[in-house]
């Protein structure tokens, strides 16, 4: 069936394609993909409010929420998750009377969207041939990937701005102001601190980049993105804290204390900017994992076509673990989904180390200490670069 | 006479300034007690002998040993008869500082004793639980009880207690009981004794 197919889509122009079974498995693998980035993230929010409670314990000698429980079985606070949920639901869903309908409905889904499609680009495993195909885990493959994650990230901005401005109350509205000079402002410096690697790995393709980083410097230093350009992680990570708008951040929602855009949001709504703050600590993992700590790469495993032929551990001292396909494969995914639950630990452990910063504090770091050092990092880093590749 | 303090602004070194060392410290200090306590957890639950991970009792099934010297609520005694040992003299009613006994005093027929309660009320819930009734008191006739500690209800009512319910060995009687609700938790005064002799 196969050469036939081929010689039939090769003859016609390409908007010409009947439906074969080969799109329909075309189409199966996308949806599939996406299914999985989306059930994981959706997932992984959701696990994430509980692991903040009991993170958040460990660390201050509590125990945490421990006690919602179905018919008895509590799986260690996890139902409270479930019952916050339901809580979210049947809630009232209050629109203020005199505010934009319209664009109260849809700011949550500016602040939740964009997250999700932020994921996108970023590769989750290792190419793998799976029904006669070559399957990038990955699934959109863009050329300007890092662009792509730079441009959604800044449509969140709207889902502040707007939810202010619908709601017809002044303090939100000053919350969406407060939250929007905020991310703008942290989102110059996440596009600058991205510059950095950009020119070190010589491509804004993350693909691209995790592969770069399966290289090694003298033959046995990873060329992890965190190594290559350890002050770009160090301005990448707090800015897109900033973005994320979580605390040492968390001005534009002060929840506790200062009024915040979403002041006059209830019920579900409200969930939809909690849900979407979640799914951002996930997404922003991934972002980092590809982009500084190696993505699915582990050091010194090497697959098949990297090594032709030989799979497995190759040390720079010349030891050679032999190792199968699939299960360098699996490790890799593996290796992505560990480092993932690292980092999203770290954030966590961030947001209930630090406290939060004044606003006037916020601004100044932001423009006056960590864009000169940005561009200072893209100069040297482009230097170096030219030096380099003299 | 005015005193002036000049407070010194603090000066960050250029270290300090860069953040993220300081930080570092921070996220040390905070990293050692979520490990400390996450290895505490696991090591519990493969059923290592680890320390017990946190201070925290989960209250109403865990509870804590009550200490031997606690006084909590009040209890009248008997006579060897059967008969209260009160012999409604006021005494506890005038020393007590938030007024929170009524006795009803009647006469008695036993030719020994002048009066006795007709009723003996005590208001819990004004109560401060300072003892001075029981130090007034010069028959022994009130007491206040130890290793109770679980006073709780759901109206004032439940607070208010008569006569007959303090001259049950009310030990064995606890709040709930008394409301007609057994909360499955029975302490006997033999436990408590032995609960103290621990001590």
């Amino acid at each position: 069936m196969a050469p036939q197919s081929q010689l039939t889509s090769a003859c016609k122009p390409p908007h010409l394609y009947r439906l074969t079974n080969r799109m329909f498995v075309d189409l199966g693998i996308i949806i599939g993909k996406i299914a999985f980035v989306l059930i994981n993230i959706l997932n992984g929010a959701g696990i994430l409010t509980w692991v903040e409670r009991k993170q958040s314990a460990l660390i201050s000698d509590r125990i945490g929420a421990n006690r919602a429980s179905i018919l008895g079985i509590k799986l260690l606070g996890l139902v409270n998750s479930l019952a916050d949920a339901m809580k979210l639901i049947f809630k009232e869903d209050f629109v203020p009377p005199k505010g934009l309908r319209v664009v109260h409905f849809l700011a949550p889904i500016f602040a939740l969207g964009p997250v999700f499609l932020t994921m996108a680009v970023i590769p989750f495993g290792p190419p793998v041939d799976l029904f006669g195909r070559h399957i990038k885990l990955q699934i959109l493959d863009l050329d300007i990937g890092v662009l792509f994650i730079l441009a959604f990230g800044s449509i969140a901005v709207y889902g502040a701005m707007l939810a202010g401005w619908a709601s017809n109350s002044k303090y939100a509205l000053l919350g969406g102001m407060r939250a929007s000079a905020q991310m703008i402002s942290y989102e110059i410096i996440l596009g600058l601190s991205l510059i950095g690697p950009i020119l070190a790995f010589g491509t804004m393709e993350p693909g691209a980049m995790v592969n770069a980083q399966n290289e090694y410097l003298w033959g046995w230093i990873p060329m992890w993105g965190v190594i290559v350009q350890p002050i770009a992680f160090l301005l990448f990570l707090p800015a897109a804290m900033a973005e994320t708008k979580r605390a040492p951040f968390d001005m534009p929602e002060g929840e506790s204390e200062i009024i915040g855009f979403a002041t006059e949001y209830s019920g579900m709504r409200w969930g939809m900017f909690f849900l979407g703050e979640f799914a951002e600590i996930v997404v922003l993992a991934g972002v980092m994992t590809a982009i500084f700590f190696g993505g699915y790469h582990i050091p010194f495993l090497f697959d098949a076509v990297e090594k032709t032929g030989q799979a497995g551990f190759h040390f720079p001292w010349g030891m050679y673990i032999p190792l199968g396909e699939w299960t360098v494969i699996i490790m890799r995914m593996l290796a992505f989904g560990a480092k993932l639950a690292i980092l999203m630990w770290l954030q966590m452990q961030i947001r209930w180390t630090f406290p939060r910063f004044r606003y006037d504090q916020l601004m100044r770091v932001s423009w006056k200490e960590m864009m000169p050092v940005a561009l200072v990092n893209i100069a040297i880093t482009g230097l170096v670069v030219l030096w380099l590749n003299k | 006479m005015i005193t002036v303090k000049q407070v010194r602004e603090i000066k960050l070194s250029m270290w300090q300034n860069t953040y993220y060392p300081e930080l570092w410290r921070g996220m040390v200090v905070t990293s050692r007690h979520f490990f400390q306590n996450f290895n505490r957890f696991v090591g519990r639950a493969i059923g290592l002998k680890t320390k017990r991970p946190l201070v925290t009792f989960q209250y109403p099934e865990e509870r804590r040993p009550i200490a031997p010297r606690w006084r909590g609520r009040h209890r009248l005694m008997l006579r060897p008869d059967g008969a209260p040992r009160c012999v409604a003299c006021m005494m506890c009613e005038t020393a007590c500082p938030d007024k929170c006994i009524y006795i009803t005093a009647g006469e008695s027929l036993d030719g020994r004793i002048e009066k006795y309660p007709v009723a003996f009320e005590l208001d819990l819930l004004r109560c401060c639980f300072c003892g001075l009734c029981v130090e007034a008191c010069p028959e022994d006739a009130i007491r206040m009880d130890s290793g109770y500690i679980d006073l709780g209800g759901h109206s004032r009512g439940e607070f208010y207690m008569d006569r007959d319910f303090m001259l049950k060995d009310s030990a064995l009687t606890t709040h709930s009981q008394y409301r007609g609700e057994l909360d499955g938790v029975v302490v006997t005064r033999v436990d408590l004794l032995a609960q103290a002799k621990q001590h």
